[in-house]
């Protein structure tokens, strides 16, 4: 079996300050796998890390088995990783519509003059991404918005987008960096729903950070508890749950 | 595959277009193209043409360039007289030393030329965020204005370092009457508007706000930060390189370096903060009221009579003070500036029947 996704011997530090020591663990092909810990643990650094926001001090990043050598933001958005963030980092003053096709902007092959003058492979292009853009609207139930300014939609609408934006060039990966957050029982539920729909249907791998177990403990297939930037859990949720050292970090113990 | 898998999931259709609802729009393309290249040369006088319509017109050329790098690729620039400055020195030479080349070549050369000088000043753009990329621009302004006065060879060795228009003809058609001019103007704005219209409607213009909204967000998302935030700057050169090129040959017949002081890029800021950010046709607007306002005021003042209780040379001072107070309260009153005003109203007045 391969591993979508391995984390080995990774630490990061801000001068001086460890964000994550000598972290380790690999996500399987298909899998949803759930980051969880308290404030701080390092979950986001470790996202960061995964796609070439933060360079980390040691340790590798294998993606399908294949070291992710220099990563980059760019690197990692062309071998197929998605990202969404913990506040959403949409293009406010852009259309849904366009904000969803900027995700496809790097699988265009058309240049500047072919751009400018709208020749060669420009109506080609602008054809298919069109249609690819809105498959991932139709999927995530968001055609209705196609032309609204994104900063005037409601939050569990824009978290939805952010999603499309992120799933429309169809990532092996995809890293959801609590895309809960903020929201009500009804609209977690409904995420949820979408991205347990995503992970089967289109086959994405998918890493994600969320704080309410509930929906943790429903919608992953595996758990990696974080605390203080080291591993302190990893297995399926029930084992996680019933793992005390997760308890004490995590949970809280008894008294 | 998994695109396959998706397309059967639920497929609602690419083509939902918004075509139906275009026609009033078209209407109102094919009236303004008519009024501006077939009305207007025929009734605008010589002093309407010269001293109203052509400045405005090249002046909001040169907004649509700047606009171009801050209101969609939100890049700040403050030496865009400079790339002015460029495109006319640039065509002036090749006129002189390339006689064969037909005008508009010489236009799009010129352009190319202030581009690469966009490019040369764009690159510390890669490294420098936000205000602070004023700095570079501002070198611009001043090294190649600098440039331009301390080697004579670009003004042909003039004693007075000014450039005069050559002869301006088109495949043999004389442009040096105040209607051949206003045409020249017209034409090029025209074209080039288009220009801007499909490269902000491309992917390059998508990208460039997806940068000025959230930078790292658009890294991520896989926008090639660095290539687009140097085609921004060639770009908006490109433009007020041309904008440049007409200001000295077909508004002024005469220029120097000074005519593309720092004063002039600042008048091309506010043409794009008066007009709209992120906006076209509004870079027009702005160039109106930046070339009307100063004319209006001089005609108000005696109208009011106020030159009977202040002297010429107050009055001369009292003007600009007047001007920029007014820029302040549009900026106040409209902060999205007069492209969002005009949008308004015509949307108001569209649906104004039903309401009433």
């Amino acid at each position: 079996m391969t591993a979508a996704l391995m984390v080995r011997d990774v630490s990061l530090s801000f001068l001086g300050v460890r964000a994550l020591t000598s972290l380790s663990f690999s996500v399987a092909q298909g899998e949803i796998c759930a980051l969880i810990g308290p404030n701080g643990a390092g979950k986001s650094s470790l996202l960061n890390v995964i796609n070439g926001v933060y360079r980390a001090d040691s340790g590798d990043i294998l993606i399908d088995d294949q070291l992710f050598s220099h990563p980059t933001p760019a690197r990692a958005a062309k071998i197929g990783i998605g990202r969404t963030f913990q506040n959403n980092a949409l293009f406010r003053r852009m259309s849904v519509i366009d904000n969803v096709l900027t995700g496809l902007t790097r699988q265009g092959k058309a240049g500047f003059l072919e751009l400018a003058f709208r020749l060669g492979r420009y109506s080609t292009e602008q054809r298919i991404e069109r249609a690819q853009a809105e498959d991932i609207l139709a999927f995530l139930d968001i055609s209705a918005h196609r032309d609204a300014i994104v900063g005037q939609l409601p939050y569990g609408l824009q978290k939805r987008v952010e999603l499309a934006r992120a799933l429309v060039a169809l990532p092996k990966l995809l890293l959801l960096d609590e895309p809960m957050a903020g929201m009500n029982k009804n609209e977690k539920a409904e995420l949820s729903q979408f991205i347990s729909d995503v992970n089967r249907q289109l086959g994405t791998t998918i890493v994600l950070i969320e704080h309410d177990i509930g929906v943790v403990m429903g919608l992953s297939h595996h758990v990696v508890v974080l605390d203080y930037g080291r591993k302190v859990g990893d297995g399926t949720p029930e084992e996680v749950r019933r793992n005390p050292d997760v308890i004490a970090a995590y949970l809280g113990t008894r008294h | 595959m998994s695109a396959s898998k998706l397309a059967g999931t639920a497929h609602l259709g690419g083509t939902v277009s918004q075509a139906p609802r275009l026609s009033g729009r078209r209407v109102a393309i094919l009236v303004a193209l008519i009024l501006i290249y077939g009305v207007i040369p025929i009734v605008g006088n010589d002093y309407w043409l010269n001293s109203l319509i052509i400045p405005t017109i090249v002046m909001g050329l040169a907004g649509l360039g700047l606009n171009l790098l801050m209101g969609y690729a939100g890049l700040i620039s403050l030496g865009s007289a400079a790339f002015m400055a460029t495109g006319a020195f640039a065509t002036f030479n090749l006129l002189l030393r390339l006689p064969i080349l037909p005008l508009p070549v010489v236009l799009i050369l010129a352009g190319l030329i202030a581009g690469l000088g966009g490019l040369i000043f764009g690159l510390p753009s890669l490294r420098i965020r936000g205000f602070y990329l004023s700095a570079p621009t501002l070198a611009a302004q001043f090294f190649l204005t600098w440039l331009f006065q301390t080697y004579h060879w670009f003004s042909n060795n003039s004693m007075s370092l000014v450039i005069s228009a050559p002869r301006l003809e088109f495949f043999g058609y004389d442009l040096s009457s105040s209607r051949g001019r206003y045409l020249l103007v017209a034409l090029t704005a025209g074209l080039l508007l288009l220009l801007a219209f499909a490269i902000i409607k491309s992917r390059i213009g998508r990208d460039w706000m997806a940068i000025r909204d959230m930078e790292v967000a658009a890294s991520v998302t896989g926008v090639p930060i660095a290539r687009r935030k140097l085609q921004a700057y060639v770009v908006s050169s490109f433009f007020l390189g041309v904008a440049g090129a007409l200001w000295a040959f077909a508004y002024l017949g005469t220029a120097d370096s000074n005519t593309f002081s720092l004063d002039k890029s600042f008048q091309v800021l506010f043409i794009v903060l008066i007009g709209g950010s992120a906006s076209l046709l509004g870079n027009f607007v702005g160039a109106a009221f930046i070339v009307l306002t100063p004319i209006v005021l001089d005609i108000l003042v005696p109208v009011l009579g106020l030159d009977t209780y202040i002297d010429q040379g107050s009055i001369a001072n009292i003007e600009p003070i007047i001007f920029g107070a007014l820029i302040i309260f549009l900026l106040i009153k409209e902060p999205d500036g007069l492209a969002s005003l005009f949008s308004r109203t015509i949307r108001a007045l569209s649906i104004w029947p039903l309401r009433r």
